[in-house]
């Protein structure tokens, strides 16, 4: 079972809320951090890192022996990533989508794939409090760097399908966030009860509907607010799964990397009550679309 | 000789574009009958690459120099792959940047000055 | 006309909160929402919208059922997964490339044109405002950005403004690298926290490339005083003084309930530093102009 963590609105406490959820089922599972522009997942988890590989991506490169200069790769290039030139064919790596239309396309077979570095994926593992093991997995994609869903696809390659596996997502509702919890059983929505949280919120939720993903809303810092959220939820019928009021000392402790449920105890019982609610929603494994 | 500016407008009369991907106009002038072709730049909606498709329009209209306020590494390659001369940092009236280059006073850019993926400002 | 985009690397560490208020203080700029994922500026500024525009870009794959004889040649080389079992194409997943289009033997799979979102000129009390709205799903390739950062500039330059004021992208891909462009500075909120420094040196690398010079915003600075002193230490061992610290305070989160900037909602310590902050941006400006007439 895959049970993503997304918000929508940045900042609302996803990996907070994704951490946890891992430390307090206290039983065998993974962890895939799915930020890659910013994973902070470890700094909580702390994995012992045991694997790092660079992660390339097909970027074309041109045989001039072979090139005849007819511009057919140019023009089937939906993203500008290749000029022909009087003299020569430029590629321009940073623009390319790794589609493959210019290497399958070219009348001279001039063109191969090469793979060019984007980003580096790492694996690792950490232990509960009661010593069952989490496998753990992140992708960090390089500065400058724009691949994001691509990267994020590598990083997914790596799910155990039978296991449980607790995804983070990257804020907000675009590609890469689609890219990560598309496939998911359930969909945890972590936000605030402040007109940002709320009308993020809805964004994300929108997008759950049209890719039919059940979820349910996790409210943190619960007391600095308005009741917008909870009576959106309540009329939406949409399950609030946890409610966390804001406390200094958790937001001290988080600053210090410390996990929630290490900052305090009793959330760990909470975490397992939200895991029990989940559970039966839960889209069946073979029920995907 | 034939050389392009980029400018805000269709004639001589007008400023350098300080943005080559997606300026207003090309102008093509010949430097000896200063006669002054315009062309409205198509690149400027172009979703990525307007710098490479710009740079490519440079050939095919026989410019052997080009003249612009900044230039981001795309549109550097592809110029300077067919032995173009790019001069940046150009500003002004255009009429009167001819002068200058006809009398050398520009020195030729080795490198381009700005990041990719910029967007057009002044 | 200087431009000033304030980026964060980590999200909600206070970026439009800190914008939001620079609008109240500032006279004579525009504003521009450059989080065009969600957007949350206009929950505090309230624009009337004077203009609004489709976007589009790229274009999506459509497979016509009637004529597709699933001959299965899409789905094998579509490099995002974008064609699902059933021949239809999953349009979240699909990136443009036309590959399909191309190889496809019947014409069935066809490209089309791809209304990505929407942007708006707004006024609003403070000022002009431009921001936008990518639809859920869309490829968040900066180019929405980059289109409102040039009609700001478009507008600021016929008004005769002096600030673009940006609330950028979170992150440190396409959009935040769109949001930066032009900038004469890059304003970083950041929080005393290991994930905001984490996240804040990332995004500083980015605007580092792009050499626009940075200054740190340290928000929150009370939940940690040793991070916060460890986040001024390294900025000024590389020659940036910080540019301010922020005072966790309930009256921000107020404030965004109440949908005002913070500068009007109290007079506090937290909106004395706002204030404060605002006054180091300018006195940053000057001094940096000065300095660029004297070296040239």
């Amino acid at each position: 079972m895959i049970i993503s963590v997304a918000s929508g609105k940045g900042g609302t406490g996803k990996t907070t809320i994704a951490t946890s959820l891992a430390l307090s089922l206290d039983r065998e599972l993974q962890f895939i951090d799915c930020d890659v522009e910013e994973p902070n997942a470890h700094i909580f988890l702390k994995p012992e890192i045991n694997a790092s590989e660079t992660v390339g991506l097909p970027v074309p490169r041109i045989d001039p022996g072979r090139c005849v200069l007819c511009g057919h790769c140019q023009e089937v290039c939906a993203y500008n990533a290749i000029a022909v030139t009087s003299l020569q064919v430029l590629t321009f790596p940073e623009l390319c989508h790794s589609c493959g239309a210019c290497a399958l396309l070219c009348p001279q077979q001039a063109i191969e794939e090469i793979p060019r570095e984007i980003g580096t994926l790492e694996t690792g593992a950490l232990r509960t409090f009661s010593g069952r093991a989490i496998r753990f997995v992140h992708g960090r994609l390089n500065p400058k760097e724009v691949a994001t869903p691509h990267l994020i696809r590598q990083v997914k390659a790596r799910i155990e399908p039978d296991s449980l596996v607790i995804m983070d997502a990257p804020p907000g509702t675009t590609c890469p966030v689609v890219q990560t919890i598309k496939d998911s059983h359930f969909c945890i929505l972590v936000t605030e009860p402040t007109p940002f949280g709320f009308h993020d919120l809805k964004l994300i939720i929108e997008l759950l509907k049209q890719i039919r993903i059940p979820h349910g809303v996790v409210i943190n810092r619960c007391d600095i607010g308005d009741r917008q959220v909870e009576s959106f939820c309540e009329e939406q019928q949409i399950p609030v799964l946890m409610r966390i009021p804001f406390s200094l000392d958790i937001a001290r402790m988080y600053s210090r990397g410390v996990a929630l449920i290490e900052a305090d105890r009793q959330y760990r019982r909470k975490f397992q009550e939200m895991f029990e609610i989940i559970e039966p929603r839960a889209l069946q494994p073979d029920s995907l679309q | 000789m034939k050389i392009c500016v980029t400018a805000q407008d269709k004639d001589l009369n007008t400023s350098v574009d300080p943005r080559f991907g997606r300026c207003g106009y090309f102008l093509i002038i010949d430097t000896e009958s200063l006669s002054c072709e315009a062309i409205e730049n198509p690149n400027r909606e172009t979703g990525g690459g307007a710098g490479i498709r710009s740079g490519q329009m440079m050939s095919a209209n026989q410019v052997e120099a080009v003249l612009t306020g900044h230039m981001g590494p795309n549109a550097f390659r592809t110029i300077a792959s067919e032995n173009i001369q790019i001069f940046l940092g150009i500003a002004g009236p255009v009429r009167e940047v001819v002068e200058k280059f006809k009398q050398g006073q520009y020195q030729p850019a080795g490198a381009p000055d700005t990041g990719s993926h910029q967007t057009p400002l002044s | 006309m200087k431009t000033i985009v304030i980026i964060s690397g980590k999200g909600g560490t206070g970026k439009t909160v800190t914008c939001a208020s620079f609008a109240a203080l500032a006279r004579n700029h525009i504003l521009v929402d450059c989080d065009v994922d969600a957007a949350d500026l206009h929950l505090l500024l309230h624009p009337q919208v004077r203009e609004k525009h489709i976007f589009q870009k790229g274009q999506t794959a459509r497979i016509d059922a009637a004529r597709c004889l699933q001959c299965g040649q899409c789905r094998g080389r579509c490099r995002f997964q974008a064609i699902r079992a059933d021949f239809q194409v999953d349009a979240l997943a699909c990136e443009g490339c036309g590959l399909c289009a191309r190889i496809c033997p019947t014409g069935a799979a066809v490209m089309e044109d791809n209304t990505c979102g929407q942007w708006y000129l707004s006024e609003t009390r403070y000022g002009p405002m431009v921001h936008a709205d990518l639809y859920p799903g869309e490829e968040n390739s900066g180019k929405l950005v980059a289109k409102i950062r040039e009609a700001a500039a478009e507008e600021a330059q016929k008004r005769g403004l002096e600030y673009v004021i940006v609330d950028g992208s979170p992150g440190i891909g396409c959009p935040v690298i769109a949001s930066l462009s032009g900038a004469d500075l890059a304003v970083i909120v950041t929080e005393p926290t290991l994930s905001g420094i984490h996240d804040m040196e990332r995004v500083m690398t980015v605007a580092q490339h792009f050499r626009i010079p940075t200054r740190v915003v340290i928000n929150k600075y009370d939940l940690n005083e040793v991070n916060t002193l460890k986040i001024e230490d390294d900025q000024r061992s590389k020659g940036n003084e910080i540019l301010g610290r922020i005072p966790f305070s309930k009256t921000v989160p107020e404030s965004v309930v109440r949908g005002v900037p913070l500068v009007e909602y109290a007079q506090n310590d937290a909106a004395r530093a706002m204030r404060n902050l605002w006054q180091a941006i300018q006195v940053y400006l000057v001094e940096e102009s000065v300095a660029k007439k004297d070296a040239s």
